[in-house]
């Protein structure tokens, strides 16, 4: 027997890891939740059948997303996540000893609880004290808060589904209005490579750049993604991405990375001219 | 047979019944179930094109209904409370024709608030009736002509017995109710008939936490657009009538200007809107009920937007309030509806139904998500953030009261007519329409005075960047005038 599961990347391409078991499958009131056991991945946290995360790839996502803004601001105190049910984004920022709380708003609880049983690798962050969970829709939490967090990670899943209220102008919007005058906000920004994602991918710069004054683009090379080349976006009022970090003091923090390095950092925002292409257009 | 039941559709049926005939079509529509024009198929699909088919008898006549569309009709009749029902196929356009043709000849005065839909106005150039203006009384504030108070239909009837109807908008495009349950009184008592436009009341006959709907407070006539809050397809409407209307008669002026060609996608949608409507229709308006209602609270909690509801009812010219409606005053942010809605479209990917200058209206149906009312929302607040201004200097909207100088259909026609520049037309007649979209409420009518007033409204709608429509000069440079 053989058991496989398959995302497609594009109606033409599919991309398939051999399951050993399906350890949990269920409904919730916004999308279908699975995970799966596998061999070469371990366990695997699928949505609405789009792969989220994998248990020996998502080091990868996680510290990108987290590190490279903690090191422009490593005595950030306030921090939001929007989405990041999964508990790894929250895993990597409460390293920082000095961050005291971290909201979390996820609509969808029953992936939380999920991730807690089966995937404690990322969601055991979620019973920290310092971890404040609240369930709802984040476009809707982010309204009714100003000038309050020093940085607001958009750790969301894609622009369609229960995700997509997360990749609007008026939310970004709303992000800028909720960060303090020194703020960031990072996002998962898809990837530049298939087209329908690529589309995606320029609309929300498009956004995010109308709404801040400083909007930048990195990447990441992850391997269960869909091309396995990722975007994250920096977007901040002040700080530049690379001449506004404080690797003395990050450094001195002494915090054990796999993927990410300052020279890393730096690098991640030259991008291919591909890319600069389809993001420059609308600038 | 059978009687049908509410939760039988007739039509669908017969349509279901038809394509596992596997009939050989040799009648028109020539596309012959969809194969013969390959890309409309692919692009509206084989279901639906299999469906377009012409009248037959499995299927009936719409002209002449003696099997399934009049068991679809009765259904509908029983459903929404009237004597008989008329299925319609060219919108509620041609159901309020129909109301106004039943009711008038040539001559005959109809009275009627000001803040009619065009196409009331336009039955009345084509069938020759006279219109008898009700001011609305206006809500100063939000600049929204409202509904008809008691008192100034007491006094139009009392001025005008000899006239044939009352017309009501039940309710207005912003919600908005006259007490139509007394003016079918006072309308009946002086042997006129009660024509309601029902354009925006599909709802109002499924709920009791709604206005009533006007079959059921005694109207002998109404309009209703099912494709609005219904869920039929765009162009579908009913006809609805009271026992003191022959059915007859009705079918006969309906055939006046009615296709011969009615179209099964859009009367099956009217079947299958009526029984989803009979079976659930309280549980669909609830949850509207439940979506507006919390996006109305979030709206006011922003500061300055003022989303209204039942507190502006006033027991006259706002007697009741449909709390389906989403309307929402933005001057007070310094922006005109318009342009809010316009921020709404080019800046957020949201479509609303329509802003006017004071007012945004937001229309919200069972098939919104509570995440898309929160898309809305955060938009009109990050409206608020970056665009609010001073608004002062914004023009204060009044009720421009016609001056009816000849009927409509004498104006449109005449043989004497100048084509003027539009600032120079003031104190002529005016010979053919102005309406500002939105709202779609005229501005001017054949046969009305134009006043220095109506210009200036006309300059300030234009430069917020309202539609003028309806002239024959589409740019509006020249008016048309009485010679």
């Amino acid at each position: 027997m053989e058991l496989w599961f398959t995302e497609k990347h594009t109606p033409h391409v599919n991309f398939s890891i051999k399951v050993d078991k399906q350890l949990y499958s269920g409904q919730s009131e916004f999308q279908r939740i699975d995970v799966f056991e596998s061999r070469e991945f371990g366990r695997i946290l699928a949505l609405d059948g789009y792969l989220m995360l994998t248990e020996k790839d998502e080091f990868i996502y996680h510290e990108m997303i987290t590190h490279v803004p903690m090191a422009v601001i490593p005595d950030a105190k306030k921090i939001l996540i929007i989405g990041g049910g999964d508990g790894g984004t929250a895993r990597e920022i409460l390293r920082y000893k000095s961050v005291e709380s971290i909201d979390l708003v996820d609509i969808d609880e029953e992936v939380a609880e999920v991730c807690k049983k089966y995937i404690p690798q990322t969601a055991d962050s979620l019973n920290d004290p310092r971890v404040n969970c609240y369930f709802e829709d984040g476009l809707k939490y982010i309204r009714h808060h100003e000038n309050e967090y020093d940085l607001i990670i958009v750790d969301s899943t894609d622009p369609f589904g229960p995700g997509e209220g997360l990749f609007t102008k008026e939310f970004y919007g709303n992000c800028f209005k909720a960060l303090k005058e020194t703020g960031i906000m990072v996002n998962q920004h898809e990837s530049p490579f298939y087209p329908a994602d690529a589309y995606a991918m320029q609309r929300a710069h498009k956004r995010i750049f109308d709404s801040f004054p400083i909007s930048r683009i990195y990447q990441a090379h992850i391997p269960t993604y869909p091309s396995g080349h990722w975007l994250f976006g920096f977007a901040s009022k002040i700080h530049h991405p690379i001449l506004g970090a404080n690797w003395k003091k990050w450094k001195a923090l002494n915090i054990k990375t796999r993927y990410y390095n300052p020279k890393l950092h730096v690098g991640s925002f030259a991008l291919p001219n591909y890319v600069e292409e389809i993001v420059r257009e609308v600038e | 047979m059978k009687q049908p039941t509410q939760e039988n559709a007739p039509i669908l049926e017969a349509l279901e019944r038809l394509k596992q005939m596997r009939i050989v079509p040799f009648d028109v529509p020539g596309h012959k179930r969809g194969r013969g024009n390959k890309v409309l198929t692919d692009f509206l699909g084989e279901k639906c094109m299999s469906v377009d088919v012409n009248s037959m008898k499995p299927l009936d006549n719409l002209c002449h209904p003696v099997s399934v569309i009049k068991d679809a009709e009765n259904l509908a009749a029983e459903a929404f409370g009237a004597a008989h029902a008329f299925f319609m196929v060219g919108g509620t356009t041609s159901s309020v024709q129909a109301m106004v043709f039943t009711a008038c000849k040539r001559g005959d005065k109809i009275i009627l608030p000001r803040n009619v839909h065009r196409s009331v106005i336009n039955a009345m150039i084509l069938c020759g009736a006279v219109p008898v203006y009700i001011n609305p009384q206006m809500d100063k504030m939000l600049g929204i002509p409202l509904g008809m108070s008691i008192n100034d239909v007491k006094k139009a009837i009392r001025e005008n017995p000899d006239a044939k109807a009352v017309l009501v908008n039940n309710p207005t495009y912003y919600g908005i109710c006259s007490n139509i349950k007394e003016i079918v009184k006072l309308a009946h008592a002086n042997n006129m008939l009660l024509l309601a436009d029902e354009a925006h009341g599909t709802h109002f006959y499924f709920s009791d936490r709604l206005p009533i709907a006007a079959m059921h407070a005694g109207a002998d006539m109404a309009a209703v657009s099912l494709h609005k809050s219904g869920g039929s397809l765009t162009q579908s409407s009913m006809l609805f009538i009271s026992d003191k209307i022959s059915e007859g008669y009705a079918r006969q002026i309906i055939n006046l200007t009615q296709t011969t060609s009615g179209s099964y996608l859009l009367m099956s949608s009217l079947d299958v809107s009526r029984r989803n409507l009979a079976l659930n229709g309280k549980k669909i308006i609830d949850d509207v009920i439940n979506m507006v209602e919390y996006a109305r609270g979030e709206i006011n909690n922003i500061g300055d937007y003022y989303a209204y509801s039942r507190e502006k009812v006033n027991n006259d010219s706002i007697y009741d309030f449909d709390i389906t409606k989403l309307s929402v005053y933005t001057r007070s942010i310094g922006l005109a509806g318009i342009e809010v809605y316009d921020i709404l479209r080019d800046e957020y990917d949201i479509q609303t139904e329509f802003g006017d200058l004071a007012n945004l209206l937001a229309y919200v149906s069972v098939g919104d998500r509570p995440r898309d009312i929160e898309r809305l929302v955060s938009a009109l607040a990050e409206i608020r953030r970056i665009y609010k201004k001073d608004s002062s200097g914004m023009l204060e909207a009044e009720y421009i009261s016609p001056k009816v100088m000849l009927p409509p259909q004498e104006a449109f026609y005449t043989n004497k007519e100048d084509a003027v520049l539009l600032d120079k037309a003031v104190g002529r007649v005016c010979t053919e329409f102005v309406m500002c979209y939105p709202p779609g409420i005229p501005i001017l009518a054949p046969g009305e005075l134009v006043t220095e007033e109506i210009l200036e409204y006309i300059h300030y709608a234009k430069d917020k960047g309202c539609q003028m429509t309806g002239p024959e000069d589409m740019d509006l440079q020249y008016l048309n005038v009485m010679g």
